[in-house]
C-alpha cells in the first residue's frame, strides 16, 4: 500500500518539476526580450541625451537639433485626445454601467466597444484620413488629436464601465434609499468610489497613444517647424523616432533613439503613476 | 397599541386578506394581499403584514422565504433594478405607495433602510451623514452641523468620531460603519427604518450595541428588522412575523410566536427543526 502512495507522490513530483520549469522557462523567454528591448533603449537613448534635445527643432539630415517641435506636438495632441476622448468615454462607460447594464442594447454597445477597443491602430488613422484629412484637403493636429482620441475612447469606455460595476450595488442601494435620483447618486458617490480606476485608465490611455505612430501618419503627418497651430501639420515623437531610424544618417539615429528613451521613461512613469494610484486607493478601502 | 388592538393584527394573518378591521389599529405601514415576481418568479404570495408604529416588527425565516424581498418593498427600493415587480397594495399612513402617482423621493425620504453590509460612502464622516439631508434641504452651515451631530448622537456613534468628522469613514471599524448608516438614515428624520440583516456581517459585541440603539430609537421611529438571528428577534422586538417559501405564515407578539407558536411550521423553525 506504502509504496503505490510513495509512487504517486513521487509521480507528482516529478510532474510538478516539469510543469514549474515549463512554465518558468516561459515567463523567462519572454522577460528576456523585454528586457533587452528596454535596456537598449535605455543604453543608447541616454547617451543620446542632450540638452538641446528638449530646445531645439528636429534639424536637416547632417545638422545639429533636438525634438523641441515633436515633444511639443505629442503633447499637444496627445492632451487635446484626453480632452475628447475621456469626457465622452466617461459618459459612455455611465450609459453602460448604470442605466444599461442588463439591456441587450448594453450588451451590444460593450461589445462594439471591445472591436473599437482591439481595432488596428492604423485603421483608425486611415479612418480620420478619410474623414478629416480628405474633406479638409491638408493634414493638420487636429487629425492626429481625433485618431488618438479614437483610441483613447474605447479604453476609457471600458475601464469606467469596469470600475462602476466594480462599486458594490449596496452603496448605490444605500445611496437611492436616501431619496437621492439616480444621476446625482452617480456624480456624487460612485464616481468617487470609481475615481481611483477611472484616472487609472485615462492615465493607461495616454500612456497608450503617446507612443502610437501609425495614426499620426495619415492625419497629423509631420512638420520640420515648430507650430502650434492645430490646424498645420504637426511633428510628434513616434512619427519623428520612425522617420529618423529608418534614415541613413547617423545623427537623426542617435535622435530617434532619445525620442525612443523619452517615450519610454514617460509611459513608464504612467504606468507606475496609475499602479500608485491605485495601491493607495486599495490600501484606503482595506 | 395595545394589546387587544393587537389581537386583530394577529388575526389578519395570513390569508384573511380581507382583514381591514386591522385598519383601526393605524399600522404605520401595511401590505395588502401583496405579490412579488422576480423576473417570473412568485417570490411574495398574498402577503398581509403590517408594521406598527413606533414599535420593533422583526421579519424571520430560512434563506429565500421572502423576508428581505417584503422589506425591500417597503421602500420600493426593489424598484432600481429591472423585471421586478410587485402587485397588490403597500400603505404608508394609509396611501398606496406602490401607486406610481407616489414619489420615490418623499417615499425614501419617510422610509429610510439600512443593509446587511455596511456601505459608507467614499467621503467624510460628516459628509456621509449631511449627504442626503443636503439633497431634501437647504440648511446653514451652523444648522446642518446641529443635525450631523444630533444623527451621530442618535445613532451612538458621536463620541467615538466626534474628533474625527472630517476624516474618511471608510476608516471606522465594521461596527461603527453599520451605526453610521443607521445615523445616515436617521439624519433625514424618516418616520420609519428598515433594517436587512443589519448585524449579519459583525461580531457579537457590534451586534450588541447595533440591538440596543434599536431598543433607544423605537421611541422615534417605527422600525422593521430582518434577521437571520432568531435570539435576535426575541430580543428586541414587539412583534414578529414568519415567513416560510414566500408566504407570510404566522404574524403575532413576539413573545407569543416564540413561545406559544400557532402553527407547525413556525415551531419546527423557532425549534431548528429546519430552516
Amino acid at each position: 500500500m506504502s509504496t503505490t502512495s510513495e509512487k504517486l507522490y513521487r509521480n507528482r513530483r516529478i510532474k510538478n518539476a516539469i510543469a514549474l520549469s515549463l512554465s518558468g522557462a516561459a515567463a523567462l523567454f519572454g522577460l528576456f526580450w523585454l528586457v533587452w528591448i528596454l535596456w537598449t533603449t535605455l543604453r543608447t537613448g541616454i547617451s543620446a541625451m542632450k540638452p538641446g534635445l528638449f530646445t531645439q527643432m528636429t534639424p536637416p539630415p547632417g545638422s545639429d537639433g533636438g525634438l523641441a517641435n515633436a515633444l511639443f506636438g505629442s503633447l499637444v495632441m496627445s492632451v487635446v485626445a484626453i480632452l475628447i476622448g475621456a469626457p465622452i468615454g466617461i459618459a459612455a462607460g455611465t450609459y453602460l454601467a448604470e442605466f444599461a447594464r442588463k439591456k441587450p442594447i448594453g450588451e451590444a454597445i460593450r461589445f462594439v466597444n471591445d472591436i473599437l477597443l482591439s481595432a488596428p491602430s492604423i485603421v483608425l488613422g486611415l479612418f480620420v484620413y478619410t474623414l478629416v484629412v480628405h474633406t479638409t484637403g491638408h493634414f493638420s493636429g487636429w487629425a492626429g488629436s481625433l485618431a488618438l482620441a479614437l483610441i483613447v475612447l474605447p479604453v476609457v469606455v471600458r475601464t469606467t464601465d469596469e470600475m462602476l460595476q466594480l462599486v458594490p450595488g449596496q452603496m448605490r442601494e444605500a445611496a437611492l434609499s436616501l431619496g437621492v435620483p439616480q444621476w446625482k447618486v452617480t456624480l456624487q458617490v460612485l464616481y468617487r468610489s470609481a475615481l481611483p480606476g477611472i484616472v487609472t485608465g485615462i492615465l493607461l490611455a495616454l500612456a497608450r497613444i503617446s507612443g502610437e505612430t501609425a495614426p499620426l501618419l495619415f492625419t497629423a503627418l509631420n512638420n520640420q517647424y515648430w507650430t502650434a497651430d492645430m490646424s498645420q501639420p504637426m511633428a510628434s515623437v513616434p512619427v519623428v523616432i520612425f522617420q529618423y531610424a529608418m534614415s541613413p544618417y547617423d545623427s537623426w539615429h542617435a535622435l530617434a533613439w532619445a525620442g525612443a528613451f523619452v517615450v519610454t521613461v514617460f509611459v513608464l512613469l504612467m504606468s507606475l503613476l496609475s499602479r500608485a494610484i491605485l495601491l493607495r486607493n486599495k490600501a484606503s478601502h482595506d | 397599541m395595545t394589546d387587544a388592538q393587537f389581537a386583530t393584527v394577529s388575526a389578519i394573518a395570513p390569508t384573511a386578506a380581507g382583514a381591514h378591521a386591522a385598519a383601526k389599529s393605524a399600522p404605520k405601514m401595511a401590505a395588502r394581499g401583496l405579490d412579488f415576481f422576480y423576473n417570473g418568479f412568485h417570490a411574495l404570495k398574498n402577503v398581509n403584514f403590517e408594521i406598527a408604529e413606533k414599535r420593533v416588527t422583526a421579519l424571520i425565516g430560512p434563506s429565500g422565504c421572502g423576508k428581505s424581498t417584503l422589506l425591500r418593498v417597503f421602500n420600493r427600493i426593489y424598484s432600481i433594478y429591472p423585471k421586478l415587480e410587485a402587485k397588490g397594495e403597500v400603505l404608508l399612513d394609509g396611501e398606496n405607495i406602490l401607486d406610481p402617482g407616489y414619489s420615490l423621493n418623499r417615499l425614501r425620504s419617510k422610509v429610510g433602510m439600512v443593509f446587511q453590509k455596511p456601505v459608507p460612502f467614499p467621503m467624510s464622516i460628516y459628509d456621509n451623514i449631511a449627504y442626503g439631508i443636503r439633497h431634501h434641504e437647504k440648511l446653514s452651515k451652523s444648522e446642518m452641523d446641529v443635525r450631523v451631530e444630533q444623527a451621530l448622537t442618535q445613532g451612538a456613534l458621536w463620541n467615538e468620531v466626534k474628533d474625527k468628522l472630517k476624516q474618511s469613514a471608510l476608516g471606522l471599524s465594521g461596527g461603527q460603519q453599520q451605526r453610521l448608516c443607521i445615523a445616515r438614515a436617521i439624519a433625514l428624520r424618516p418616520e420609519v427604518i428598515l433594517l436587512d440583516e443589519p448585524t449579519s456581517a459583525l461580531d457579537p459585541i457590534a451586534t450588541g450595541k447595533i440591538e440596543q440603539l434599536v431598543a433607544e430609537l423605537k421611541d422615534h421611529f417605527t422600525i422593521a428588522i430582518v434577521t437571520h438571528n432568531m435570539q435576535q428577534a426575541a430580543r428586541c422586538s414587539d412583534f414578529t412575523a414568519f415567513m416560510y417559501l414566500g408566504e407570510l405564515v404566522e404574524f403575532g407578539d413576539t413573545e407569543t410566536l416564540f413561545t406559544k407558536p400557532a402553527k407547525k411550521q413556525t415551531e419546527d423553525y423557532i425549534t431548528g427543526r429546519f430552516g
